[in-house]
């Protein structure tokens, strides 16, 4: 019974989550990716060394910074709940 | 919305979507997901050459969300992957190039598309047979997924040709405590992942659907940990795979990273998913994903046109 509790607490928790980060994204998504198109392009034009880079930067720094914001939602929604 | 650099025009919500689907199904099976996300691009009208440029960069972030995920799980044998990324970066090189020949010719697109409907299909199909074989040897044996038997090899109907690579004995011999073997050739490592390399350079992707069942059925490696192992070297080997793309023009980065919002967070789902299941049906329920992969391509071969 109190292993069932803990399950639905749990997928509790990870919905919530799952909510605060598609705010997140969608917002980020909107501010940041909708201005930047016209940039990159630029950049893919002029300099394709300079894009490569810039784009691997992109997506690892993307990549970080989401997979922080997730661990750190969750730690925060958990300590909520204890 | 308009993406300037492939000149394609895409619903974000679509790439989005795609991306959830793509990082449930790559945090589960330690996959890029190339199988699906090259095809549902290809579907959306980016051309080809795009289409394996910009897969690798979107498994690029992807990768890091799952990999920790599973580093935290204890899935990552970090000596391994180190060791794979050498033996990868050559052969994504190697496949890169292969890409640039092909796109000399007017007939780019046909030849990448059958070359991964061809890889796509083989997989599925070894996979099918090996996990099904697997299930039927161990029948009422099937243990329950542990942490203390992460680290043995799992049941595998050829079993016996994983032992007979193990004792090929060419120096030097190293041993990966982590993944539970006691020794293993250098150059065998490095071979299984060229080759994946090579896939992953020319088809795109990370090429986990590769290099994943090879880490099992080659090396031995139990299925956890070549799932969390494969996750940590993709997100070297496709950081290179991106950038040498990127420079030959290869790379949408826009679509990447829209595509990439929607994975974070079904990279997470999908590695937390692994914890409740045994190797051999983690194995099995991976069979028919490169195959929806390939009815995409066939039907966009097929009818001439894209899937809107």
């Amino acid at each position: 019974m109190a292993r069932r509790t803990l399950k639905i607490a749990s997928l509790g928790s990870f919905l919530m989550e799952l909510a605060v980060y598609t705010v997140f994204v969608f917002v980020y998504f909107f501010l940041v990716l909708h201005f930047l198109g016209n940039w990159i392009k630029h950049l893919f034009d002029q300099n394709r060394t300079l894009y490569a880079t810039v784009a691997l930067a992109l997506i690892l720094v993307q990549g970080v910074v989401l997979e922080m914001l997730t661990t750190a939602l969750l730690k925060l929604i958990r300590r909520r709940e204890t | 919305m308009d993406f300037l650099v492939s000149g394609t025009h895409i619903s974000p919500l679509y790439l989005i979507v795609v991306g959830f689907i793509i990082g449930i199904l790559g945090g589960f099976f330690g996959v890029g997901g190339s199988f699906l996300a090259g095809p549902a691009l290809f579907a959306v009208g980016v051309p080809m050459n795009f289409v394996v440029g910009t897969d690798l960069a979107h498994i690029v972030g992807k990768s890091i969300v799952a990999a920790k995920k599973h580093r935290v799980l204890g899935n990552v044998d970090i000596k391994l992957g180190l060791i794979m990324v050498v033996g990868t970066i050559a052969g994504v090189e190697l496949g890169a190039q292969m890409v640039q020949q092909l796109k000399r010719h007017a007939n780019a697109d046909i030849v990448l598309a059958i070359s991964f409907i061809v890889v796509l299909v083989s997989i599925s199909s070894f996979m099918g047979w090996e996990s099904w074989q697997t299930l039927k040897m161990t029948k009422g044996k099937t243990p329950k997924p542990s942490a203390k038997r992460k680290l043995k090899p799992d049941a595998s109907a050829i079993g016996h040709i994983t032992k007979w690579i193990q004792k090929f004995h060419f120096p030097p011999m190293i041993s990966l405590p982590n993944s539970g073997i006691e020794k293993i050739s250098l150059w065998t490592i490095l071979a299984v992942a060229f080759v994946g390399g090579v896939f992953s350079g020319f088809l795109g992707g990370g090429a986990g659907y590769i290099r994943m069942p090879a880490m099992v059925y080659l090396l031995g490696v139990p299925t956890h940990v070549a799932v969390g192992t494969d996750l940590f070297e993709v997100v070297i080997s496709a950081s290179y795979g991106t950038f040498t793309h990127a420079i030959k023009g290869n790379v949408d980065i826009m679509i990447a990273l829209v595509m990439h919002t929607g994975a974070a967070i079904g990279a997470q789902i999908g590695a937390t998913l692994t914890e409740y299941f045994h190797g051999t049906r983690i194995r099995l329920a991976f069979v028919p994903l490169p195959l929806i992969g390939a009815a995409i391509i066939i039907y966009s071969l097929v009818t001439g046109h894209h899937v809107k």
